[in-house]
């Protein structure tokens, strides 16, 4: 079928995967042809068509990650010629597509490489240390119910966008992968910024600083060094400032915070 | 297999709808449910499967009342249910907007929208806790669009004349999940949820005749486990995969309500489908999933197709008067804001007479260079960026400068599992919420009611609903040596022994695409009898074959996508026949079940009140026997039913 662009000649690629049996067992890249590719495709579907070959011929198909295909759940996550998500800015492996690439290419795919990252298998990684981040503190303590009229929180728009840059974290642990310390700083920047701008947040923000840098640290992920490499990958855009606010918060909470971790 | 037997039909069901007028009824039942007093609470344990608006929102306020939760997903964190995904808005009938909104509004244009096929009351209620929600996520730090006066915005959606919809930029689902996972996620912290995640239900246990836990697979480890409780919510999403190409995910999958399904649990209008109408065509054969426009969209951007039949121009090559804006031309009153199965319908109505566009004729334009003009580009990026940008990088072109090229998909299935007014499925202690269940949409979902609903389900009636249910029981618990959870386990352990031991010639993805494409022709945006008499043979044809060609790889040990995806497949092929039953049935077209033989002659959606005012709940009755017709009856006392008009 004709694809959406005029130019879509197939493409025949060499890709070099990352196969890895389990966390315990070293892994090694395993090379593979793929051929009659269209540009139209997207990276995952690549995959998809190399594992139903795979499949087919009595191979093993390739273990990796993915949900929504459309950007937002975060559940995708290749490290795609030493590029966190691949070459394009802004941009999830799911979004990518192969019209990014040329016929003749060799592709190299890693999964995240970080040590708060365990390998299950193939490119598939264990990410549930970000969850416990978010647990330690990434919420407003408020039950279901008896909340005041959402328009009694009048907050200002610039405020209320700045906020909502901030939110717009899909929590895909790229900013791990991209970073040389493997540090997870951005990602939880990015939270600890959402809530400390907005008036529901701000009651608990010493304490939610704490707690979350706190269990960040205890989770293995590296110090942050201000190189930037995670803000230049995220394919959201979370901006490097909440970093820079996270650190302002902080130092605040440990001069003024009666909560002592 | 018996395929032309006449479907047997019996029970009436009764869907609790407590007495008194439309307006006091939920009051009145929360007065009147029996509590579980908060030193009890701890002593009852809640099992919740799926972390998307409604199980997230559900188990963390059944935590926050004090109860046991333990939560199921089988992606690899909570936050990633395909809620997540949900772009345009969420409705409440806030009337911030002072333009004539209301509870009673929201309920009309809700039953209306559905084309009158759902619960008076279930909707009613839906509307007024719709407020209720928008306060709590407000509250959560759920970031809304706001005005600059620092309030709320709002805008409008398909089939409402107000603007009653609430949103963050274009991932409101994001934004609003991210709310009730954080809320989740404090209870997580006081141990009051336990998290499981890539964990898949694969079987419901019942225990006299009572849900009474799950069984479940780990699928890195493969392990396959027990867990029991007083009582099971699933929240596990719809089952548009059905067709293969959706806008689900790629893993959303009817597997736990199929399962429920043949435990007991009764089917409700499983052949109701909503096909979007905004979404980014099909460009080839490897074609994984589709991708949505917003709806959010057609408040700006213009429909339209060539007046002549196989027009090939580029769109700037036609003028102005060669074109059909076919919405605006035949509804005059709502043009491009349509509800989603009249906009769907119109589209492959154009298509069909051969107007469409794009390389595979399968495609409308949606163009925005009016909205450009008239507002100035700034203004329409500020609220359409995101989705412009998503649009180019799928598809490699600019829809600032060239209208965009849509096309409807499968998008949410008003169907799933029959609930009452409590939420409760046919199997006690059994609940389903959001998009689970047959839920308040009827025959067609407006826009922006889907996050309504989960989080109307999760946060405001479960947790009264459950709570009565619970204090009627005994706190003893269950244990998973129960000989009901060790034969459950030893039927799903023979199960996927089966299906790695076929070893075939045909992948899943061939069966699970062969499976879409004769759902999409037969039972799709227009159905007919003798279509769905052929795709019913085709489907109980492709089971046969699934079961005896299959191929798999590995051991169960492991983690195996294989065994993920060909259990969900299996499950879908069964699915598929019952909404073809359910299709061919219902004689009548509403909503988005629209059927060929049933049109006025404008081509509109022909309703048959006298005959099908009821909600088709179907029981299982065995591997290779017809499923039975059980009816729920629709008391319309509050709406007139009429031909739905948006002229």
């Amino acid at each position: 079928m004709a694809g959406n662009n005029p130019n879509s000649t197939p493409m025949n690629l060499t890709l070099k995967v990352w196969r890895q049996k389990n966390a315990k067992t070293p892994g090694q890249l395993v090379t593979y042809k793929v051929n009659d590719i269209s540009p139209d495709m997207s990276f995952l579907e690549m995959f998809d068509v190399l594992n139903e070959d795979l499949l087919r011929q009595g191979q093993e198909p390739i273990a990796f990650d993915h949900d929504c295909r459309e950007g937002i759940c975060g559940m995708c996550s290749m490290y795609i010629n030493g590029r966190a998500h691949g070459p394009e800015k802004g941009t999830t492996t799911c979004q990518l597509h192969m019209r990014k690439f040329k016929d003749g290419d060799t592709i190299v795919v890693e999964p995240w490489r970080a040590n708060a990252f365990t390998v299950h298998k193939d490119l598939s990684v264990d990410r549930s240390a970000l969850d416990r981040i978010q647990q330690a503190g990434g919420y407003v303590s408020v039950n279901t119910g008896g909340v005041p009229d959402a328009n009694e929180i009048p907050i200002p728009k610039s405020i209320a966008d700045k906020a909502f840059d901030a939110a717009t974290c899909i929590q895909c642990g790229a900013c791990v992968a991209a970073c040389k310390n493997a540090s997870a700083m951005l990602f939880l920047s990015a939270k600890v910024s959402q809530l400390a701008m907005l008036p529901q947040g701000k009651v608990e923000r010493k304490t939610r600083v704490e707690n979350m840098l706190a269990q960040h640290d205890a989770e293995g992920f590296g110090s942050c060094t201000n190189i930037g490499a995670c803000a230049a990958e995220c394919p959201v855009g979370i901006s490097l400032e909440n970093i820079a606010m996270l650190n302002r918060e902080y130092i605040a909470a440990k001069v003024t915070s009666e909560n002592i971790v | 297999m018996i395929l032309d037997a006449k479907i047997p039909e019996v029970v009436t069901l009764d869907a609790k709808i407590p007495d008194g007028p439309l307006a006091e009824k939920w009051e009145k039942h929360k007065f009147n449910v029996k509590l579980v007093n908060p030193a009890n609470k701890r002593k009852y344990d809640i099992i919740i499967v799926g972390s998307g608006l409604a199980g997230a929102s559900a188990a963390a306020t059944l935590a926050e009342l004090g109860y046991n939760v333990k939560v199921f997903c089988f992606q690899d964190s909570a936050r990633r249910a395909h809620s997540i995904a949900a772009q345009g808005g969420i409705n409440a009938a806030k009337n911030y907007q002072n333009d004539g909104d209301s509870v009673y509004r929201l309920f009309y244009d809700t039953i209306k929208g559905g084309d009158y096929r759902a619960r008076e009351a279930n909707v009613y209620r839906l509307a007024q806790v719709s407020v209720n929600i928008i306060d709590q996520c407000v509250a959560q730090g759920v970031p809304f669009a706001r005005e600059y006066g620092g309030l709320l915005a709002n805008r409008s959606f398909g089939g409402a004349q107000v603007s009653r919809t609430f949103y963050a930029r274009g991932q409101t689902g994001q934004q609003l999940l991210l709310g009730a996972y954080s809320a989740l996620n404090r209870q997580i912290a006081y141990g009051k949820v336990q998290m499981f995640p890539r964990t898949e239900m694969l079987d419901l246990v019942m225990v006299d005749g009572k849900a009474r836990g799950i069984v479940t697979r780990h699928l890195v480890t493969g392990h396959i486990e027990s867990h029991s409780a007083h009582a099971v919510v699933l929240a596990t999403g719809g089952y548009g995969n059905v067709f293969y190409l959706s806008t689900n995910a790629m893993g959303s999958n009817t597997t736990a309500i199929w399962r429920a399904y043949k435990k007991g649990a009764f089917f409700g209008n499983p052949c109701f489908t909503q096909i979007h109408p905004t979404c980014i065509p099909v460009s080839g054969e490897y074609q994984s999933k589709l991708t949505l426009m917003s709806e959010s969209l057609r408040n700006d951007g213009r429909v339209w197709v060539p007046k002549a039949k196989g027009d090939k121009r580029l769109a700037k090559d036609i003028p102005e008067d060669e074109r059909d804006y076919f919405l605006e031309r035949k509804y005059p009153a709502f043009g491009n804001l349509v509800p989603r199965d009249v906009a769907s319908r119109n589209a492959k109505l154009a298509c069909d007479e051969g107007r469409g566009v794009g390389s595979t004729g399968l495609a409308v334009y949606l163009d925005f260079s009016d909205a450009i003009k008239r507002d100035g580009l700034d203004k329409v990026s500020q609220k359409y960026g995101n989705l412009f940008e998503m649009y180019a990088k799928i598809t490699g072109e600019d829809p600032y400068q060239t209208p965009m090229r849509i096309y409807p998909a499968v998008h949410y299935t008003m169907g799933g599992l029959w609930v009452d007014y409590n939420l409760m499925t046919t199997v006690p202690g059994l609940y389903a919420a959001g998009e689970a269940n047959f839920s308040d949409h009827g025959a067609n979902r407006l826009g922006a009611s889907a996050l309504m609903q989960g989080l109307a389900d999760g946060y405001f009636v479960l947790p009264y609903t459950i709570g009565d249910y619970l204090a009627q029981m005994p706190a003893a618990k269950v244990t998973v040596d129960h000989p009901a959870f060790k034969e459950a386990e030893t039927n799903v352990r023979a199960t996927i022994q089966k299906l790695l031991s076929i070893n075939g010639t045909k992948t899943v993805d061939e069966f699970h695409k062969e499976l879409g494409l004769l759902m999409w022709d037969y039972c799709g945006m227009a159905r007919n009898a003798e279509g769905l008499q052929y795709a019913k043979g085709k489907i109980q044809a492709l089971r046969k074959e699934f079961w005896s060609n299959v191929k798999l790889y590995g051991v169960n040990e492991d983690m195996n996508q294989t065994i993920e995806k060909a259990g969900r497949v299996a499950d879908f092929i069964e699915l598929g026949e019952l909404m073809v039953t359910d299709a061919l049935h219902r004689n009548e077209s509403c909503g988005g079940h629209f059927r060929e033989e049933y049109q006025t002659p404008e081509n509109e959606a022909l309703r048959d009140d006298a005959n099908f005012a009821y909600v088709a709940a179907w029981e299982y009755t065995g591997p290779d026997s017809e499923a039975r017709l059980n009816k729920e009856p629709l008391a319309f006392e509050n709406v007139k039913l009429t031909q739905r008009s948006y002229k």
